[in-house]
């Protein structure tokens, strides 16, 4: 079967209709399942898979704020190894390279089925080489959420690192020796999962406005250490210091000023990449010049926006994760640093924070003529990533703009045809380049703004034929027929197929 | 016998070397082999046939080079060879 | 009429290629300072093979080769002399330097069939050629001087400062030599890349001293250059009234008249003449 933008959907899911489809349903939510009790402690990690009966084709699942310093879901997949469990569903948030001890699991058929938002590193390119039995299924930020409360993604025991837990079951990301700020992606863990344990190396008397509530909490583990602080949260994110992603930055700053984006009570949200956090840079430049002050920032929090909150440029930041250490600490402290939840960033059928975006600044694997963006797959087709919340993000926000060097190494960043959509076309405005900016054609309004701009506006046709100019036509790899993933959009629906490489 | 070298393995650079051999041989590593070996072959064969060289051999080390990169590389390197008397 | 000019090392292939994104008015491909004397003829062949084939090339393409007294000057010459290039850059010039370039590039222009003149902008870093200023402005081909701060310093074995008292007499000599024959006074590059409040600073300092442009290390210091040496909001409105002033005082006959209680005569209609020339090259009016 093909979707609406001609991709191929495996037999068994739904079709990608258009990013407005899901305005056609219902939301639908299982109970929440409160414990009404207590907690229990557990001692060890094999205590945690006795009590619970954590046996063959369960479904465990995880958060990823912990990033690469992560313990707790190796410490799991340690155990399952161990018990030699089979045909296990892990649904982690996201993957990362300090998760490969998962490569052998997959190998070995301990682990058969794999649900995440973003993957990278060793197991990314395991389940890329076909090794997975199922298919992995790659949901976005806030597809997540809605798969879990609707029961589509049915989680046996979330499994949830917690930098400190209080005596009542309360958990918090602001305490601990592996604080990692807010826990945004684990609430819906919490909320929907048959069972929760949380997994954490530092009791607390009592956690200040906990993020997790005790009540949904069946078990604590406590253990040495839940995580390597050095691979939570860099010290500092710095903006880029490479010259073409300043300029790119610059005028992606200089393009919204055009168009009247750049105003009092203004919202927006960029990814933490170095170009992305550079256009952020030059906004506050703006703003500052122009004694502007903007209402809300939001997304994953690097240190530039609570500055720019301290600074009084924004009213309030809504933080799902922190990405270094100054937003760690900010949120601990400044009362208008609020964690979110993923439903709360992005679940289209919440009261959700990305439909409230003025502008979202996002980056590119690859971009095709019909503007649909890549950020899940290389060009070769290896899993290297994933949405994240570019589609939440781009489909929520008034102006989409992607950041990106028309060429990296050798390869253009157009192509006619993206390898993987990650993103649909129809929520991508404008792609500012180095050699030029492209506005998306159904945004009509915008080209009208931008009438007599100095920027260098040119159709997107120029642009894939100046990189071309630059690096040659590159030859069209070959891809093999089978699946080893899929690409699920917000509302559930499968945008597009990831291939076996070869 | 005699060998030049130019370029670097820095990112967009290429190395390359050559040595005087009895036959054309080319070898090409690249960190987009898959999108522009054919590109990158033809722009070492079209440069050699430019210097009106027919036997050699030549190892490519490429980092993403463009065309005019390969090329310099390719001439620095063969009269660095031929310098090396 | 220049504001910014990038330096680019000329054996940097990630450089070159995206030499021309940075809107600087010119780019200097760089054989000499930048480039080890160990990779002088693969950064030659590099810059020359670039040049040839790029697809789009900067406003204005300039290569600074190495001196007439060095073992690369004549290859280097050879090599970058095409229709691709719009001037030479000579570093430690004297007149007597440049009449001989005047005369090879001459001979390189017919001998290649050249369908343009090469400019040539000189540079100036050494006491001697500090003295003969008014001499060098005057040479053929010569459209523009690049002051050479670091070179000269060491030349006079003084300390060079953010401040530049040190040359201040070589700033303002230039200034001086280049407006007298209307062209390019180039102020020597601010080192520190990291400092850009001090490299505004710089800029406004030497713009004051009658400086028109600054050569650049780094392409990040472009954006603050061509912000400073170009004319104000406020002079290019003036500019435009004293134009439009002069339009009707000339339907009147009138040679001289008066505008916001102030005579307006034809040095001033020139220079705001001047201005606005300047402000529509740079995409301001």
């Amino acid at each position: 079967m093909k979707n609406v933008l001609q991709r191929t959907v495996p037999e068994g899911f739904k079709a990608f209709a258009g990013s407005n489809a899901y305005k056609n349903f219902k939301r639908r939510t299982i109970a929440e399942k409160h414990t009404g009790k207590g907690f229990i402690s557990l001692k060890s990690v094999s205590d945690m898979f006795d009590k619970l009966g954590i046996k063959d084709g369960m479904t465990l699942s995880f958060h990823h704020h912990l990033r690469n310093g992560d313990f707790v879901l190796n410490m799991v997949a340690e155990e399952i190894k161990r018990r030699g469990l089979k045909n296990m569903k892990l649904a982690p948030s996201s993957i990362f390279p300090n998760n490969k001890i998962l490569v052998e699991l997959i190998e070995n058929g301990n682990v058969t089925d794999i649900y995440t938002d973003y993957a990278n590193g060793p197991v990314a390119e395991a389940i890329s080489k076909g090794k997975l039995k199922g298919l992995c299924v790659m949901h976005t930020h806030g597809g997540r959420p809605l798969a879990i409360e609707s029961g589509d993604l049915h989680i046996d025991v979330a499994i949830l690192a917690v930098p400190a837990v209080d005596k009542e079951g309360n958990g918090t990301g602001t305490a601990g020796n592996s604080a990692c700020g807010s826990l945004g992606y684990a609430v819906s863990d919490l909320k929907y999962a048959d069972k929760v344990v949380l997994v954490t190396d530092t009791i607390i008397d009592k956690a200040e406005n906990p993020q997790l509530e005790g009540k949904y909490v069946d078990y604590v583990l406590k253990v040495d250490a839940i995580g390597d602080p050095s691979g939570i949260v860099s010290g500092t994110t710095k903006i880029t210091k490479d010259p073409v992603g300043l300029k790119i930055a610059r005028d992606a700053a200089k393009l919204l000023d055009e168009l009247g984006m750049i105003k009092d009570g203004l919202s927006m949200q960029t990814g933490a990449g170095g170009t992305s956090l550079a256009v952020a840079y030059y906004v506050r430049e703006f703003m500052l010049e122009k004694g502007i002050k903007g209402s809300f920032a939001s997304g994953g929090i690097t240190g530039y926006f609570t500055d720019m909150l301290e600074e009084g440029l924004f009213d309030e930041l809504y933080d799902v994760q922190c990405f270094d250490l100054k937003a760690v600490q900010s949120i601990g402290k400044n009362k208008a640093h609020h964690a979110m939840s993923g439903s709360r960033y992005a679940n289209p059928y919440d009261d959700n924070v990305v439909d409230k975006l003025d502008f979202v600044i996002l980056g590119a694997t690859e971009i095709d003529l019909d503007f649909n963006v890549n950020v899940t797959t290389d060009s070769h087709g290896t899993i290297m990533g994933g949405s994240g919340g570019h589609s939440d993000t781009a489909h929520g926000a008034k102006i989409t703009v992607i950041t990106t060097n028309l060429v990296k190494s050798r390869l253009p960043i157009i192509k006619e045809k993206v390898t993987t959509i990650t993103t649909p076309g129809e929520d991508v405005d404008v792609l500012v380049t180095e050699r030029g900016i492209a506005v998306n054609p159904r945004r009509k309004d915008l080209l009208e703004k931008l009438q007599g701009s100095k920027l260098p506006i040119v159709p997107i046709e120029q642009l894939l034929e100046t990189a071309h100019k630059i690096t040659g036509v590159p030859e069209k790899p070959e891809f093999s027929d089978k699946p080893v993933g899929v690409v699920v959009y917000r509302d559930g629906t499968v945008i597009d197929t990831i291939y076996k490489v070869r | 016998m005699k060998r030049g070298i130019a370029g670097s393995l820095e990112s967009n650079d290429a190395l390359i070397t050559v040595k005087e051999s009895d036959k054309l041989e080319i070898t090409i590593k690249s960190v987009v082999y898959d999108f522009f070996h054919k590109q990158i072959e033809k722009t070492i064969r079209d440069t050699l046939s430019e210097l009106g060289i027919d036997k050699i051999s030549v190892v490519c080390e490429d980092k993403g080079a463009l065309d005019f990169t390969v090329r310099a590389r390719l001439i620095t390197a063969v009269k660095r060879m031929e310098a090396s008397k | 009429m220049r504001r910014s000019l990038l330096f680019i090392p000329g054996n940097n292939p990630a450089m070159l290629r995206n030499s021309d994104v940075f809107e600087s008015d010119a780019v200097i491909y760089d054989l000499e300072d930048a480039v080890s004397v160990t990779e002088k003829d693969a950064a030659r062949e590099l810059v020359s093979g670039f040049l040839n084939c790029a697809g789009a090339l900067p406003m204005e393409v300039i290569v600074r080769i190495n001196g007439l007294d060095t073992e690369y000057f004549s290859a280097d010459l050879e090599a970058v002399v095409s229709d691709k290039i719009d001037s030479v850059m000579l570093p430690k010039a004297s007149a007597a330097y440049l009449a001989e370039l005047d005369f090879l590039l001459t001979e390189q222009e017919k001998k290649k069939g050249l369908k343009k003149r090469i400019n040539v902008v000189p540079i100036v870093e050494l006491a001697s050629s500090v003295l003969q200023i008014d001499e060098i402005v005057k040479c053929p081909r010569v459209n523009g001087v690049l002051l050479g701060a670091e070179d000269l310093s060491g030349d006079i074995e003084v300390m060079r400062t953010k401040k530049g008292n040190e040359i201040l007499y070589p700033r303002m000599k230039l200034a001086y030599a280049c407006a007298a024959y209307k062209i390019d006074a180039i102020d020597t590059p601010f080192t520190d890349v990291n400092d850009g409040a001090g490299l505004e600073e710089d800029c406004r300092f030497v713009a004051n001293l009658g400086f028109n442009a600054k050569a650049a290390i780094h392409p990040n210091q472009v954006p603050v250059i061509n912000s400073i040496f170009v004319p104000a909001q406020k002079s290019i409105e003036w500019a435009l009234r004293v134009q439009e002033a002069a339009r009707q005082a000339s339907l009147k006959g009138l040679g001289v008249f008066s505008l916001d209680g102030k005579m307006v005569d034809k040095p001033v209609i020139l220079r705001a003449e001047n201005i606005i020339k300047k402000a529509r090259k740079y995409n301001l009016i």
